[in-house]
């Protein structure tokens, strides 16, 4: 993967700069201990989540005022106010800074003091204001908070998203009410750059609205995926263009569906947050709703000799279903921007399959014997195909790599069975393919108790495998199926729980200390719940 | 108790009644109560005709009938048809001007009239009489109950039997429904002590308890973390004891909870927890928790209420004064639950008083001793207490009529046993955990408890007056505290309302699954059951 290969290219200056910014902790720490400055203490200060790779902080407090404070474009940068994303970010991170908190009046006291007027953005490179953010985005930055003006430096604006969350964090109300920020130096960069949440719409509806607020709370912790798995056996929320029956009849009712413009909505609304989204049309198994608006692109399973009335997994035998596939996913390849495509491929059921004499027929043809898998393959190799020859990359569940190993170069395996998974890393990675990692993140697994510390404490690379096979881990996804889980309930749930998969996936390796996480974290829930994300 | 010998005296009656309508239901083959009905907690009796009734938003209305013996001066009736109004009508589209009903289709009235004193400026209480009768039937229905907390319970049950049809025409099928609690104490537990709950947020779980006919707010105020209890007599209780300033229940925040529950029909009870669970005492009262000590020297650490102290007692008395007064329930809760003996053994003056009193070494002595002065000043101020398990269990020499709250899961059942056995009234907590969640359909387990499956005499099963879903506040505040309780509650709800025979789970789930999307159309964020949607989410 290049990102990853990027990433490594750029790690020998990031280790010598960890190496500076090391003899620097340890300077900042032997001033903290000369008691001259109490009023420093890292604890105070750095509430960040996700740690970044590095973050200094000086004893030296920098105060701001709402009326006088401004977010502007450095006269050098690439980007300027024509940029959408930015000015759109300027005006929603100022919001999230002074927007939830009554306003003190500046005190003399206040303005004798060194004040922080502005945060001047430069971007240097094409800062792909109206791109959409990818696999390769560049998502670094550097953020220099000194007085009277900050500088937030990045690559791209996807960085500068990045950046501007952490400048937010870095602020806090004084107790008397004053904004204020230490002098601070950063530098960070993500650790993987697939850090996904995945949402179920198809068990339960999810509001238009309920997906936005999720992605305003994944930008709070620095997720860029929302892996959407739209459509199961239950319910066939997206409105397709191309065959709008398929919602018609397979939604759970006409104002439970996604149109166009909703999926529109949701996509721009991530673009503007550098989050991709990432669309999942499960198949052949998890189908049951398509067959309502689309005729015989099911299984018609038997029982003895005559057919049953009911429906197995899609019909891999009959052209149709291939021309069909072929244009709904041509249109899903327009209607989602993302270069990829997850294809699912998870839990057939292979029983209709073997009850259909029709199947059976087929399957002696192509001499697959008694080999179900190897049909399952024959299909997932058709789809694979359609999605490479629309230049899209494919992303499947373990499965298809289990079953089979004849996957297109390139096309990613999602992890997700948590027995054992560490050694499936090795095998998947072992065969060249990229993985992504949920297995350990099921979040829609409760439990009595802080279970974030399971979910925080798992190391991805930590299995058997060369260098070349870990940076093979892309990484990861933490999902919340909708069996149990709809609008009600959804965003408690889910926050603060994925904070700690945020964190895993973002910040180096060796930040595993839960009493600090748990420190930090507990701050960074109260600034969700202050910026009105419920959050358990 | 009283109101379960009610109960047992209107049983013979209520089996005739139910033999002559399976009588009925044999002629009427769409009536399957199963089927239409969709009430949560099903009634006693609730028998439905085929025969269906439109309402018209701007045609009906509630009313007082003329023989009622309570009126329009009524505040908890007149409110209650304002909400009902809404409740049944307010959450949905109107269909203006759909064709005029025929008038012997329409149902254009529902008279309510109160049989007894309707004890409209009463609060509720553990002998309140709930019970009602609703006749539906074009073009008045009417509502009968002895009092006004019947006719609450009645037209709960009345705006569940009211749907809207395919063309969005707002129906009820005819029916007639006898109905009264099985047991007179359903309670939701809530702890504004782990985390602070605004008081927005007590409301609208008190909406809820209403939803599921749920009578008790069992409020645990106070606890190691926080004293967000604001005294009048020690104001700096919450002063110091408080997480912050604002996270504060005023005497005004309380007024307004207890207020707003009686119009609901709902008791508020409030636990003071003593003498563990008081780490938040100490911070705004001096001297009153015992100082533990390390190696003969006081460690600044501090342990349980100190009960060796005559000012302890005498704090206690005032602080109970107060809280007798502030919440005007017959019980208060004294907690007495996992008190820690470590600190009591290391003082040495404690030491030095169980010598004194022959306690020798037993700290349970202690505990009981302390529970004993408690439990009198509260008997002193005419009012009953309420104590967790372990108060009987340390075989104090509990008053007559104190209440005993079971919550150990391990054996429950025989608690329940012992602690009829020796006379004393129950409430049930044990198996209704909600704080403790699992992975699925976790309501199944609360549904299937039994309250009375335990060896027991008839009279012991009467002394138990109840139960309580508790949701303990360690992982819960306003954030997720409604979809955690609701629905799995209301499976509670109706274990502690309908009949012992009510079991189906299959059937619960269907209504249930239909009272969830009913509790989200009123604004409740009740959580899913499982898979599926509800018509009207859209306000979630």
């Amino acid at each position: 993967m290049e990102q990853r290969g990027f990433g490594r290219l750029r790690l020998p200056g990031l280790l010598a700069l960890l190496a500076a910014l090391g003899v620097l902790v340890v300077q900042a720490a032997l001033e903290r201990r000369k008691a001259q400055t109490p009023r420093i203490s890292a604890s105070r200060n750095q509430n960040l989540w996700p740690l970044p790779v590095s973050a200094m902080t000086t004893p030296r407090l920098l105060y701001l005022s709402p009326g006088n404070f401004f977010f502007g474009h450095s006269p050098s940068s690439k980007a300027g106010p024509s940029c959408a994303i930015l000015q759109e970010a300027f005006r929603r991170y100022y919001a999230y800074i002074f927007g939830f908190d009554k306003w003190p009046l500046d005190s003399d006291n206040v303005a004798r003091k060194m004040k922080l007027q502005k945060l001047e953005v430069s971007v240097i490179m094409d800062p792909e204001c109206d791109s959409f953010p990818s696999i390769t985005s560049d998502e670094s930055y550097n953020l220099l908070v000194q007085g009277p003006v900050a500088t937030l430096t990045a690559n791209r604006v996807w960085g500068v998203l990045r950046g501007l969350e952490t400048f937010s964090q870095l602020i806090y109300q004084h107790s008397s009410g004053t904004f204020t920020a230490n002098e601070s130096n950063i530098v960070d960069s993500p650790r993987f750059p697939h850090r996904g949440i995945l949402i179920d719409t198809s068990r339960h509806f999810l509001p238009v609205k309920t997906i936005l607020k999720t992605l305003d709370a994944m930008a709070f912790n620095k997720f860029n995926v929302l892996h959407w798995h739209i459509v199961d056996d239950q319910s066939f929320p997206y409105q397709s263009i191309t065959f709008p029956e398929l919602s018609n009849k397979g939604s759970y009712s006409l104002s439970h569906v996604y149109t166009p413009n909703d999926v529109h909505t949701v996509v721009e609304y991530a673009r503007f947050r550098g989050i991709r989204v990432l669309p999942e049309f499960d198949s052949p198994g998890h189908t049951a709703s398509w067959g309502k608006g689309q005729k015989d692109v099911l299984t018609p399973c038997y029982h003895s000799r005559e057919p049953s009335g009911t429906f197995g997994p899609i019909n891999p035998i009959l052209n149709s279903t291939y021309s069909f596939l072929s244009k709904l996913f041509k249109e899903i390849g327009t209607v989602f921007p993302d270069e990829f495509i997850h294809l699912g491929g998870d839990e057939v059921d292979f029983n209709c399959w073997k009850s259909n004499p029709a199947v059976l027929h087929f399957m002696r043809n192509k001499g697959f014997g008694k080999k179900f898998e190897k049909l399952q393959s024959f299909y997932m190799q058709k789809v694979l195909d359609m999605i490479s020859a629309m230049k899209k990359r494919s992303i499947v569940w373990q499965e298809v790599y289990d079953d089979e190993g004849k996957l297109t170069p390139g096309t990613v395996v999602q992890v997700w069975k948590k027995d054992k998974f560490h050694m499936k890393l090795r095998k998947i990675t072992a065969a060249g393919f990229p993985v992504i990692i949920s297995a350990p993140w099921y979040l829609d697994l409760i439990s009595y108790g802080e279970d974030w510390t399971g979910y925080y404490s798992v190391e991805p690379l930590n299995f058997a495998g060369t260098p070349k096979q870990k940076q093979l881990v892309i990484g990861g996804e933490a999902c919340i199926w909708g069996e149990y889980v709809d609008a009600t309930n959804l965003t408690p749930r889910l926050w603060p729980r994925a904070s700690a998969v945020g964190e895993r996936l973002w910040s180096h390796q060796d930040v595993t200390d839960l009493g600090d996480a748990y420190r930090r974290l507990t701050r960074h829930r109260c600034r969700m719940v202050g910026k009105q994300t419920p959050s358990r």
